[in-house]
This record gives structure tokens, C-alpha cells and sequence, in this order.
């Protein structure tokens, strides 16, 4: 509060005549509904005109009221925005904070001279700053302002070196031919498609020379080998399934290499001046440039398949302001020696042989399978007895999944942390690897449920901009002692540095 | 809890606050109990009894609990936060993080004299971290120190 000279200002008193034209706008079309509604019993709707006067009336005084109590002002190092009537809110938002001003102007604020006037900062949650309405020349000065602070105490950011358009004659980071977008399409095996026909063919059941889906034929079929010999040879019948079996995977492979190629036809990633520059598509053709220093984590995934061929596809987390997407392909389909590269360009680095990996506590898979029993345990039992044939496999192969799936993460899934990262493989049908800087987290939150109180183990949850990355099943003492780390680390830098790239990321 | 910092405690009069809310439900509670009782035909306290140790439980209890098991801590230019009776939270986010910063006060929170906190980041977990039940003045002061040290930390 040194030397914090500020004083409290209005919005534009026009303001509350936008609000009040814009409410009157909005209540013509009701009361004009209402009156031809009951034009027929008028004599009885003046009854309840003047309480839709009062109504009307006491909504004008209520704006009018919250509109004398939002105020704002512009201090030495924020602004700050304090409103409500009933309820207080105050915000102070940084100068150092705000990335950007837009000025807004919508028809009616336009008639009356008004701006809308926007500050957006890099909250995660899209809860940002804007004061409506103010007068334009109001709105220019604060956009100074902010400007004029922001570069105050600022070094500006490094200023981008203009080097010689060299990136069309230099390699592509990383490209991908036909041959490759062909063997990604045959790995992207539409499940879906298959699903989906599999279950028109049912419909259409009565073009099948038989009833592919019932299972109680299938079961006399099986028992008797000789009641359907008169309908069908079982040669026919298995000569017909393969036929269907055959169609049906045709039609996922074809569907999966017509959509990858769509989307990742003539591939190609450059390093720029500015950052990854990614073009890709058949038919629409998208460009697209990530900052490098916009990066927040990587990950690393890949398939059930595609794994045994060292197949591995790279995503890029970025800020989530940047062009919609926070996340975004870099390398959807390479090996791991095409993907280093990359890796390395991001400033971040893959895990090296030395880093020691830790897996979940035993007893946290453990508890996690205990309780899928708790629950399906019974059921299967209670199905076993009370449903008349199979049903009761349903809960049983759901039990046996869940165990298996927990069994599974428990051997695979992995996390470690070094100096200056943190890995996270987990995963189960398309395993996959997430590195986050240290540097570059948000926030740092341990939570334990009351079972994982007693039995000693808690969940870490990091804020990481654009994307998710926790850590579950972690003994307590290591995650404090991996939350005391990356507190350490994020400490030593600003967001705003962080933002502005005014220190290298590592 | 055993980490380095000790946790500061909320503000006696959020438990009362709490106390409150909680009445105002149980008074509906009552109500609805009260009329159950005299319609339904039998003994009394059918309905009275166990709606008594549902009121005792919301209006005594949990608010004690909840206020024993809430902290915060600034130290390190750091804001911790902890809450949680049966699922526990531990949330920190260091100044650097900060994005911009509330303070907030509903009706109740104004007759109490309280105020909420809450910090908001840039991380898409924990975009906003609340601190409800400080005192007015020390949510302002907290806010003044957090804001304080996200100028500093870049000069």
C-alpha cells in the first residue's frame, strides 16, 4: 500500500441507460405476448398490472443500484474492481499479469459511444476481468495504462532475432510420407465402425441366412450338431461368419486409413524463428505455430499394438489461449529415435537411464481391487442364484476386468522426478508418458481420501496449464517430499517470466 | 500438518457462520419433522429422534469439525490451503502463480465480517483456489501481500 493512489471510479453513467434500453428491448416482446394472451380478460389483468409495473420498476432501481456500487480503479501495480449490492466481490487483477486488452463495441453500447473493455490474463478457468461500459476515450486510457506498466519495470522480452527465412530450404523437424500415413492409418483400426455395422447388420438381420446374434441358437447349434444340418451345412455357416468377420474389418481398416490420411496427409514439422510451425490435411489443410516457450509438458504415447513396433505418437501441451486446442499432435506417429529430436527442441528432455522410476503403493491397487469385490462380488453371487442362465458373468467378467486393469497399472504405471522434471507413465490400452518442467506448474495439491488416510498413501495433483497431471497411490512422506521439491522450483521463477521466455525454460 | 509450516486458523466466527447455515436447514428439518410427527400415529419421537441427531450432527458437529480440519498458511510466499473432514485437501500455489486474486463476501459473510479468498491460476486443475472464513480485514491484508510479491518477483 506504498503510495497506492487510487480512486474509486464509476463505470459510465451512461451505462445504466444501455442496461435499462437493452432490459426495456427485452421486456417489449414479453409483455406484448402477454397482453394479446389475455387481451380477452383485460378487465382482470389490471389486477396484476401494477405489479408488473412494480416489477418492472423495482428491476430498473436494483440495476441502477448495482450500478452505483461497481467500481474500479487503476493503482500502482493493478487493477482492482469491486462490485455487488447485496454480496461484495472485490478483484484485484496484476498489471504484470494481463496479456491482453480488447476493446469491445457492441450495437447498442455503439449508439451511446460505449466500449467494453477486457482484460485477459492467463487464469485457467476463463474468469477474467472486463468493466462495461466505459466511454471510449476511457477505454483507450486504461489500454495505455496497462500498457505503460506492463513495460515500466519490464526488460522487454528478448526481441525476437529476424533471421533469414531459411526454414523452407532447411529440413522438416519431422514429415511424414504416404507410406507412413498409410501404416498409421492401419494402426487407427476403427473400432467404432465396426461396432456400429456390426449393429446395422443386426437390423438388417433378415439379408443374413442366419441368426448371427442369438445366443440360444448358437447354444442348440452347439449342443446338437444335428438340428440345423437341415437348414445349414456347418461348412456354409462358417464359410458365411468368416465372410462377415472379413467385411467387418475391412470396413474398420478403410475407415481408419481414409480419416488418418484426411488429417494427417503430408505431415510436415519445421522449427521457426517463433516456434514449431505444423502443417497437415488432405482437404483442409491447417498451419499452425506453437511457441516454444509456451510449452508447458509433453506426452508421449502410444498403443496396445503400435507399442510392440516402437510405434509412439508425441503431443505438445501448451497454454490453452493458444488457437483453441491446448493440446496438440507434434509427432502423432514416429519412432523413438525421430521423436528425440523434437524432444530436445522443446527445451524438455526424455527420461534418462539414471532417474529412478517408483511405481503406486502396493496396497493402493490393492484396495482399489478389494473394493471393486466389495461391490461385485455379491452381485455376481446374487446373479448366480437368482438370474436363469449366463447373466451372471456379467458382473464377473466386469470384476475380473477391473482386477486385471489394476494388476496391469500396478506393474506398468511409473512416475519419477529429477532436477528438473517429472514423468508420469501410465495407462492401460494406450500407455502413455507425460514430462512437465518443474518450473512450469501452477500449483501443487494433496488429496487423501479417508481410506487412503489410514492405509498411508495420498494423491498429487499438479495445476498444469492446458492439460492434467497427477500421480496416484504415492506414500504420503513422497509426496510431500516431491511437493516440497516442485515448490522449490516454481518459486525461483514468475509466471510472467515464465510467459514472456525472459529466462530460459530449463 | 507434518510439513515444515504451521497452518493459521480460520476465524472463530466461520464456525458460528456455519452454525448458522446449518440451523437455517435444520429449522426446515424441524419443521418437516414436526408435521411428519403429528400426522403419523403412534409414539412420539418416532420421527423427533433420529431428525434430532441429524440437526445435532449438521449444527454441532460438522462445523466443528470442518473449522478443526480448515487451515492456511503463508509463509514462503506461498499460499496453503487445507480443508477436508473425510477427503482431505493440501493445496499450495505459490505467489509466482498467482493470476489474479478475489475477495469476496456474501450477505452472510458481511454481517459475519468475514471474507473468501481466492487466488485464481493458470493451471486447468485448480484454476481457482478459495479460502472462505477470514476475517474481512485479513483477507484484504493477505490479498495486499500476495499482490505485493508477484511485483516484486518480476523487477
Amino acid at each position: 500500500m506504498t503510495g497506492d493512489f487510487r480512486e474509486p471510479k464509476r463505470t459510465d453513467p451512461r451505462t445504466f441507460l444501455v442496461e435499462a434500453v437493452s432490459y426495456i428491448i427485452r421486456f417489449i416482446p414479453a409483455a406484448a405476448a402477454l397482453f394479446v394472451v389475455m387481451r380477452d380478460e383485460l378487465d382482470r389483468l389490471s389486477f396484476a398490472l401494477p405489479v408488473l409495473g412494480l416489477l418492472f420498476v423495482g428491476n430498473l432501481v436494483a440495476q441502477y443500484l448495482q450500478w452505483t456500487r461497481l467500481t474500479y480503479a487503476t493503482g500502482d501495480a493493478d487493477i482492482r474492481v469491486e462490485k455487488g449490492l447485496l454480496s461484495r466481490a472485490a478483484r484485484s487483477v496484476p498489471y504484470e499479469r494481463i496479456q491482453d486488452v480488447s476493446i469491445e463495441q457492441k450495437l447498442l453500447p455503439r449508439l451511446f459511444g460505449l466500449v467494453a473493455v477486457k482484460f485477459e490474463t492467463g487464469a485457467g478457468g476463463k474468469e477474467d476481468l472486463s468493466l462495461a461500459y466505459l466511454s471510449e476515450a476511457e477505454g483507450e486510457r486504461l489500454r495505455e495504462v496497462v500498457r505503460e506498466r506492463r513495460d515500466e519495470g519490464v526488460p522487454q522480452a528478448l526481441s525476437e532475432v529476424p533471421q533469414a527465412d531459411s526454414e523452407q530450404s532447411s529440413a522438416p523437424l519431422f514429415q511424414m510420407g504416404p507410406k507412413r500415413v498409410l501404416t498409421f492409418g492401419l494402426f487407427e483400426f476403427s473400432l467404432a465402425v465396426v461396432a456400429v455395422i456390426g449393429g446395422l447388420a443386426q437390423q438388417f438381420e433378415f439379408l443374413l441366412p442366419f441368426d448371427l446374434w442369438d445366443l440360444d441358437l448358437w447354444q442348440e447349434r452347439l449342443a446338437g450338431p444335428g438340428q440345423q444340418l437341415a437348414g445349414l451345412g456347418p461348412l456354409a455357416q462358417a464359410i458365411g461368419v468368416m465372410i462377415g468377420v472379413a467385411t467387418l474389418a475391412v470396413l474398420g481398416f478403410a475407415t481408419g486409413i481414409v480419416r488418418t490420411a484426411l488429417r494427417e496427409w503430408d505431415f510436415r514439422l519445421d522449427r521457426t524463428p517463433k516456434g514449431f510451425r505444423r502443417r497437415r490435411g488432405l482437404l483442409t489443410r491447417t498451419d499452425l505455430v506453437m511457441p516454444v516457450h509456451r510449452v508447458q509438458a509433453l506426452r508421449l504415447e502410444t498403443g496396445f499394438l503400435r507399442r510392440l513396433f516402437g510405434w509412439h505418437g508425441l503431443k505438445v501441451i501448451s497454454l490453452a489461449s493458444d488457437s483453441g486446442a491446448a493440446n496438440h499432435a507434434a509427432a502423432p506417429f514416429a519412432q523413438m529415435d525421430e521423436i528425440a529430436p523434437i524432444v530436445a527442441e522443446t527445451g524438455f528432455a526424455l527420461p534418462g537411464s539414471d532417474i529412478t522410476w517408483h511405481r503406486a503403493m502396493d496396497r493402493y491397487r490393492l484396495d482399489k481391487m478389494i473394493l471393486a469385490s466389495v461391490a461385485l462380488l455379491p452381485v455376481t453371487i446374487a446373479a448366480i442364484f437368482i438370474t436363469p442362465s449366463w447373466q451372471w458373468l456379467i458382473p464377473a467378467i466386469a470384476l475380473a476386468w477391473i482386477i486385471a486393469h489394476h494388476w496391469w497399472r500396478w506393474r506398468h504405471d511409473r512416475h519419477a522426478l529429477d532436477a528438473t522434471q517429472l514423468y508420469s507413465r501410465h495407462g492401460w490400452f494406450t500407455p502413455s508418458l507425460a514430462i512437465g518442467s518443474r518450473t512450469k506448474l501452477q500449483s501443487v495439491e494433496i488429496v487423501q481420501g479417508p481410506i487412503a488416510r489410514r492405509r498411508g498413501y495420498a494423491s498429487l495433483l499438479l495445476g498444469l496449464a492446458g492439460g492434467n497431471l497427477r500421480v496416484h497411490g504415492m506414500p504420503v512422506g513422497e509426496a510431500r517430499a516431491w511437493r516440497n521439491a516442485i515448490l522449490d522450483s516454481i518459486g525461483k521463477t514468475d509466471f510472467s517470466d515464465l510467459l514472456e521466455a525472459r529466462v530460459e525454460p530449463l | 500438518m507434518e510439513d515444515t509450516t504451521e497452518l493459521t486458523e480460520l476465524d472463530p466466527r466461520y464456525k458460528t457462520m456455519m452454525r448458522l447455515v446449518a440451523a437455517i436447514f435444520a429449522v426446515v428439518l424441524l419443521a418437516g419433522a414436526s408435521i411428519a410427527e403429528f400426522v403419523i400415529p403412534g409414539w412420539t419421537g418416532v420421527v423427533w429422534g433420529p431428525v434430532l441427531l441429524v440437526v445435532l450432527y449438521l449444527v454441532v458437529w460438522l462445523p466443528m469439525r470442518r473449522y478443526a480440519t480448515r487451515g492456511y498458511s503463508l509463509a514462503e510466499e506461498r499460499l496453503r490451503v487445507v480443508r477436508g473432514v473425510l477427503f482431505r485437501s493440501d493445496t499450495v500455489v505459490p505467489f509466482g502463480r498467482v493470476q489474479h486474486i478475489d475477495v469476496d463476501q456474501g450477505p452472510l459473510e458481511r454481517a459475519f465480517h468475514l471474507a473468501t479468498l481466492t487466488v485464481h491460476t493458470a493451471g486447468s486443475h485448480n484454476s481457482s483456489v478459495s479460502l472462505p472464513g477470514l476475517a474481512h480485514e485479513d483477507a484484504m491484508m493477505m490479498r495486499e501481500q500476495i499482490r505485493a510479491a508477484i511485483r516484486r518477483d518480476t523487477q
